[in-house]
This record gives structure tokens, sequence and C-alpha cells, in this order.
């Protein structure tokens, strides 16, 4: 084109632009690969079968594992499913029939509010409401304050998959003579199921790596416990514990624990994705 | 039909409420359980830096100091990076490409903070030790950098709370840039924009939203626990310098919460917690409320039909 | 009824071959194809300097995709891939090495819904000369906001109010702030993509007088869907069914005489 040229500052920009922000995915994407490299590596070394299946030795005897903090963080994470499941399933339910109401905004506002209140807050709430009671550290505690942080998540998550669901569905159940109640609970929630379940197990894999809420509650345990009123150990409490003392032995166990930990993190992720994936070419989205 | 499905709406209504229930709970119990210490210290409580619960000092400036310099620090390092992602995957990136990428920004989010904190702790410390060591003794001089090399202190500590923010700041400017009509870009184009000023003005019209995305981040990053106590160095001190070992109101509740032997010493650390739950309740909602401000200026405004002679 | 299949014939060009020289606008044997799917079929069309040009045919038929051809809009579409030349005043501007940024500074565009940016008015009409560096200084630039906004008569409705949200105008005032915006730059072509479509009558009409008066100073073309629209604006009309240009004429003689059938089905409302 004759006349006119584009100067070639504007050029110059505009590719070093591109260029940085693609720079900034390689920023981002650096620590990532650190941070697996060193779990992976370091980690491997000392997950053995007596990690899996032995309890914690006393303080500076090498040896051990973390079986106690496995079962714990399994039984920890199935009391708050238990808890949370229920309430933010049926109150993602409320959320998608009754979206207009005022009190549906404030509970949705409330949904988004804890979703951002710090874990360690929680922490301090289910402090305040069972340890003080109970007067000691105890499962129940831990297990409550992990269940309080799963609500919002599956709330939200519920309530963004029943919209989702064809409103031709609701209407054709109606219209045979169903209550809302049949109509909800028999059509729509099994509709949109694949879903909320995989948004469940997302919010375990989340919860399940959390420590701070656990810090003050479940607090930890040398032994196995299955009573809900003692303390109980956690993978996270354990591999804090361990990262801070001074024992090289424990240092290796805790990249263990932390390994076992992004393990079930990924395996849970790309389960949920091939899950979403598969009910999306079902749909024939 | 009609009482089976108010049944139906309060019974299920029982359940959103106990949602509601548990927000106020936690806001009333944090409120309750700190009232010893508002009432003993007021707000010397917060203008005091000697924390000393042994002696029964309770200054707790640092820990304010430490959770706003910390998160600021982090959100310096992060908005441009997670805001440079976010433009590559919706804006610059080969199809092919998108999916792996947002996989792994959301692998970079799923990754726990203890995990991230021992890391911290065996890997980035030591590098950040070796970074300070090696810099020059004039730069030293400056009270941004001053103090011995340990390793653990604000610098490491906002690495950390930066690299943990990116993928959620950047997954939230995401879907902002997304609502941007693909029509103003087309616009720019159209008058002869290069990519970058094409962009730049879907940027303009996002801009509300991109800084709720930022503001997100920021709340985010001030309640995060594990992977700062790990790297910060738990010193209750205002410092200036990056290096000095400081401390954070969610790392002084994670280190010294089991420790508090009187029911003073546990009530000025509930009162922490309040503060860190309201600051993040504030940040939170506002950044929630820009990001809704800017949706609803991407919905249309209805065609008007006005008569002949004025406006057309 | 079934619509029938087209023949390819070549295309009866409507102009003297003594003015070939001074075509602005010159088309040979374009094909646009979005991956594998062909969109546009060998199209051939050559446009004057300073008449409307409108382009009608049914939903779908490639008259927008062909008009984006122009500017090369359609870079933007992953995919996308042209055959053939697209001469600009002589240039072919698909050659390899052509500057697209000039190209579109040259050929204008005005889309289907405005779209202003969320700025004032004055910036939005200025935002082409400020990322080209088309003035020097303050007192430049607002004599070059000021005549966009004269030609496309919007000057004395938003004179006293110029730095207000471009966002509060009516949807008319609107459209005509995006042509004084692509005005601003000063281009030699303007491309409307049916301009006028999502307008109440009033505001239609008003672009039309506005249509009428630019092409004094610019080449316009024009897709509608709209014949009425066409038959009054534009000197020349082409007519595209499924991907190619099936008749090009003098609008007065297309709309009294068509040559092909299919034309004379489409105008009459046989199918559309």
């Amino acid at each position: 084109m004759t006349g006119t040229r584009t100067a070639t500052p504007r050029k110059v920009l505009s590719a070093l632009f591109v260029a940085g922000c693609a720079l900034c995915v390689g920023l981002a994407l650096v620590p990532l690969g650190f941070v697996l490299f060193f779990v992976v590596s370091q980690g491997v070394q000392s997950l053995n079968v007596d990690f899996f299946t032995h309890n914690p030795r006393p303080v500076g005897e090498p040896g051990g594992g973390m079986a106690n903090a496995i079962v714990g963080t399994l039984i920890l994470t199935g009391l708050a499913a238990a808890m949370a499941v229920p309430i933010g399933i049926l109150s993602g339910v409320y959320l998608s029939e009754y979206r207009g109401s005022r009190f549906a905004s404030a509970v949705r506002f409330a949904a988004d509010t804890l979703n951002g209140v710090p874990s360690i807050v929680i922490g301090v709430f289910a402090y305040a409401v069972v340890v003080l009671p109970l007067r000691h550290f105890s499962t129940l505690a831990g297990g409550f304050a992990l269940g309080i942080m799963m609500i919002p998540i599956i709330t939200r998550t519920t309530e963004e998959l029943l919209l989702l669901v064809p409103n031709a569905l609701r209407e054709g159940a109606l219209a045979l003579g169903a209550t809302r109640a049949r109509a909800v609970f028999t059509v729509i929630v099994p509709a949109a199921l694949p879903g909320i379940i995989t948004g469940v197990v997302l919010a375990l894999a989340r919860i399940a790596g959390e420590t701070a809420p656990l810090l003050f509650t479940s607090f930890n345990n040398r032994f196995f416990s299955a009573s809900l009123s003692q303390p109980i150990s956690s993978i996270t409490v354990q591999v804090f514990t361990y990262a801070i003392s001074p024992y090289e032995d424990w240092h290796r166990q805790a990249w263990a624990g932390a390994l076992v930990l992004v393990t079930i993190v990924l395996v849970c992720s790309m389960a949920a994705r091939l899950a979403a994936a598969r009910v999306a070419s079902m749909r024939g989205r | 039909m009609r009482s089976s499905d108010f049944g139906f709406r309060v019974g299920v209504g029982a359940f959103a409420a106990a949602l509601l229930l548990i927000v106020v709970a936690i806001a009333v119990s944090l409120a309750n359980d700190s009232s010893l210490s508002i009432q003993k210290f007021g707000f010397a409580f917060w203008g005091t830096s000697n924390w000393d619960p042994v002696a029964g000092e309770f200054g707790a400036l640092p820990f304010i100091w430490g959770t706003l310099y910390s998160s600021v620090l982090a959100l310096l390092i992060a908005a441009p990076v997670a805001l440079g992602i976010a433009v590559f995957i919706s804006e610059l990136c080969p199809n092919v490409l998108r999916g792996p990428l947002i996989f792994l920004t959301e692998l970079l989010a799923a990754i726990p903070s203890i995990v991230y904190g021992l890391w911290g702790i065996f890997v980035l410390v030591p590098a950040v030790r070796a970074i300070e060591t090696a810099m020059p003794d004039a730069l030293r001089a400056l009270p941004l950098f001053s103090g011995p090399p340990l390793g653990v202190g604000m610098f490491a500590a906002a690495l950390i709370l930066a690299v943990m923010v990116v993928p959620f700041t950047s997954a939230i400017a995401r879907e902002v840039l997304r609502t941007v009509p693909p029509s103003q870009r087309e616009a720019a184009y159209a008058l002869g924009a290069t990519r970058f000023e094409a962009i730049r003005a879907a940027m303009f019209y996002a801009r509300t939203g991109i800084v709720g995305a930022v503001m997100l981040g920021f709340g985010r990053a001030l309640g995060e626990t594990m992977a700062v106590t790990m790297v910060i160095g738990n010193n209750p001190q205002v410092s200036l310098s990056l290096f000095a070992p400081q401390y954070t109101m969610a790392a002084v509740l994670a280190n010294e919460f089991t420790e508090a032997a009187d029911a003073l010493y546990l009530s000025a650390l509930i009162e922490i917690g309040l503060v860190l739950f309201v600051i993040t309740l504030v940040v939170n909602v506002l950044s929630r409320g820009l990001i809704w401000a800017m949706a609803r200026q991407s919905s249309p405004r209805p065609a008007t039909l006005v008569p002949r002679g004025s406006e057309a | 009824m079934n619509p029938p299949l087209v023949k390819v014939r070549p295309v009866r060009d409507p102009l003297p071959a003594a003015q070939a020289e001074t075509l602005k606008i010159d088309v040979e044997h374009l094909s646009f194809f979005y991956g594998d799917k062909r969109a546009l079929e060998d199209i051939s069309i050559k446009i004057q300097p300073n008449v409307v040009t409108a382009f009608i045919g049914p939903s779908g038929c490639g008259k927008s995709t062909f008009i984006r051809t122009l500017n090369r809009m359609n870079d933007i579409i992953p995919g996308a891939r042209v055959e053939g030349r697209v001469c600009i005043d002589g240039e072919d501007i698909y050659r390899a090495g052509v500057d697209v940024v000039a190209v579109r500074r040259k050929v204008g565009m005005v889309f289907q819904k405005s779209n202003p940016f969320p700025k004032s008015i004055f910036e939005n009409v200025a935002y082409g000369l400020r990322i080209n560096n088309l003035t020097s200084n303050r007192s430049e630039l607002a004599g070059r906001v000021e005549e966009s906004l004269h030609q496309a008569a919007l000057w004395d409705e938003v004179k006293d109010r110029l730095h207000e949200s471009a966002l509060a105008l009516s949807g008319g005032q609107q459209q005509r702030l995006c042509i004084a915006r692509a005005l601003a730059v000063k281009p030699d072509i303007l491309l409307m993509d049916e301009p006028a479509s999502a307008l109440d009558p009033i505001a239609t009409q008003r672009i039309e007088e506005l249509i009428y008066h630019l092409k004094v100073k610019f080449t316009i073309v024009i897709v509608t869907h709209n014949m009425q629209q066409a038959a009054r604006v534009s000197d020349f009309t082409a007519f595209f069914w499924l991907g190619r240009l099936v008749e090009y004429e003098r609008t007065d003689k297309m709309f009294t005489a068509p040559s092909e059938k299919l034309t004379e089905d489409y105008l009459t409302g046989r199918f559309g």
C-alpha cells in the first residue's frame, strides 16, 4: 500500500506485548514444574510399604509412616462430606428453584462470603464452637471446620448445574402432575447428578489438602484414632509438623506426604475433567 | 399441591438458611470471643508493635503490617503475570494449546498450601538466601534490603504468595475478558489497530472487572496461612526490609493459638482473627461488586423510538 | 418452492472498458474458505470510485463475508483462507508483505450493530487518529474530530457534550458516531455492513441521507438485506446467492429489468 505506512514502533510494541504475555505463561509454569519436580523426586524416595502401614515412631527414631494420618484424613473428609453434602446440595436446589427471591440473594451472598473467609478463621470458629465446649481437640471439630469450607463450594456448583438443566424437563414433569418436590428430586437433580458428584469430588480434593483449620481443631495424634471426641492425625498437619522439625528423616516423610496429597489432587482433577467432558459429549454439546 | 410445594420450600429453605446462619454465627462468635481483648486494649491494640504475650504485652501492629505488606508485594508481582496469562489464553494462544494451558493453571491452583510451604522451606528459602547473599553492599545499605540474609522473610513470603495467587486471579480475569463483546475488538481492528492496540481496547472495556479480579486475588493473599508461615520467619516486627523476617495475622494464629494459656491471650488472638475476617470480607464484597458492575455495562441499551425533529 | 440451481456464467460487467484504469476496487476470482468449507466462490467485481454499491441477497449468501475480505477483517478468524486477488487502487491487498494496518486505515468499516468504545464522544472519534498518529497537536486533533462529526451529520447534536459518554447516545446517534469514527482516519473506501438494520425507520432515513452525501468524497459499499434500501441508496447493485455473485448491474437497470432469472425471482420475493 503506497502512501501512509504503519510506524514500526507500533508493530514492535505489538510483537513485544505478545511475547510478554507468552513470557507470563512461562513464568507461571516454572514454579509449577519446580514444585512438582521436587515433590515427586523427593517424595518417591520415602514412599514405601512402611509409609502406608506404620504409625510415626517416637521423636528421633527413624522409620515409621503416616498410616494413621492417611486414615485420619479419610475420616475427616468423610465427616466433612456428611455435613456439607446435604446442606450444600439442598441450598443449591433452593438457590436455583427460587432464584429471584430476596432470601436467595442473601444466601448466595453468604455462600460467596463464606468462600472467601480465610481457612484459619474458620478454624478459630470451629474452636470456639466445638473445642471449647468439649474441652479438648477432637475429630468432630476438625470435620466441622472442613465441612464449613465445603458447603459454599458445593452450593454454588450445584446451583449452576441445576440451572443448566433445560427448563423443558421441569415443565414436562410438572405437566404430568408431579409436585415441585417430586419434579426436583426425581427429574432435575438426577439430570444434573454427574456434575454435582464431580463438584463434590473436587471439593473433597480441595479440603483434603487443608491444614490451617485443623491445627487447633483436630490437632494431631501419634496413634490411630477412631473416636470422634479425640484428636486425630491428618496428612496435612503431619506434613507441617515434620517440615518444621529439625529431623532429616521427618523431612523425607514430609515430602512423601506431600506427594500423596498432590497425587490425590491430580487424580481428582483429572477424573473430574474426564467426567465433565463425557457429560458434555453425551449431551451433544 | 399447594401445601406440599410450601413444605418443599420451607424444607429446602431450612438448609439454605443453615448456610446463612453459619456466616452470621462466625461473625458473632468472633466478635463475642474477642470482646475481652477489645475492651481491655481498645485501638491501642493495633497501634503498638510490641507483641510479648508472656509479659502481657499485646501489640498487634506487626501482624497487620506484615499481612498488608506481603499481600501488596505479592499482588505487584502477580497481577501483571496473571493478566498476561489471561490475555494469552483468551486472545493470543493457538486453539490447540488452550485446553492444556487452562488445565495447567487449574493444577497450579489446586496444589495445597502446605505443599507450597514445604517447597518453600526447602527450595525457595535457600534460593532467596543465595540471592540475598549475592546482593551488592551498595544496595544492602537501603532500608529495603537491609538485614542479615536469612532466606526467610518478607521477600520469600511475597514470592510464594504471588505464585499461589496467579492462577486464581488469571482465571477470573479470563472470565471477565470473555464478557467483552467481540465487536469492540473488531471496531479497533477496522480502524487500523495492531494486535496490542485492539486487545488494549478490550481491556479498557473490561477495566472494572479486571480491577475486581485483582482485588479478589488480594483477598486470597490476605488470608493465606500455611505457605506464608513456613517462609516468612514469624518474627513480630514492623520492617520495610524485604529481608527481614516478619509475621502475618494468619501466621500468628496458626502458630500461637495452641499456646494461648490464658483467656486474655486467647481473646487477643481471636481479635486478630476478627479483623482478618472483616478485612477479607470487605475486600471480597468490593471486588465482587466491581465485577458485577462490569457485567452490567456489557448488556445493551434498549433501542428507543424518538419523534422526528429531535435526535435520531 | 425449491430455489433453482445457479449456472456459473461470467457476470456481465456494467462498466464500460474505458474506465478500467480508474477502478477503485478490482476483485479477481476471489474464493474464500473457512477451513475446508468454501464460503465464497470465484467472485470477480469491479467498483468505480465515488459510487455507492449495494450487495444484496438472502441471509447466509456470503455478502457480509465478501465485504469483510475487502479490508482483510476476516484475517482475525482462525482458519480463514483467501484465493484470488483484491486490488485496491491497483494493488493487491492480499499480496505477501502488505501492511494490513495500513489497508484498514484506507478501507474503513461500519458494523451492523453500533459498537462505540466506552469512552467519551470525542475520544471515540479521536481513537483512530491517536493510534495511527495522524495529528501532531491537540488543536489539529480537535479540528479533525469536528470535521468528522460534521461529515457524519452529528456535530450539531453533540457539539455541547463532546466529553460525555458515547453510550448515552441513542442507537441512531451511536451509529452515526461510528461512521464519524471511521471517517476520521480519512479512508478512501467506506464499507457498511447492514448499517441501519438495528435502527428505527427515522434513524435509517438519516443514515441513507448521509450515505448520499458521503459518496461525493468516498467510495461506499453497503451490504443490506433490505432491497428497497438498495434501490433508494445505491448506484450499482450486486446480487449474491450461496457464495456466488449472480448479477452485478446498475441499480436502476437491475431493479427494472434484471438479466438473470434468479435475480428476478429474488427481487419479486419468490424466495428470500
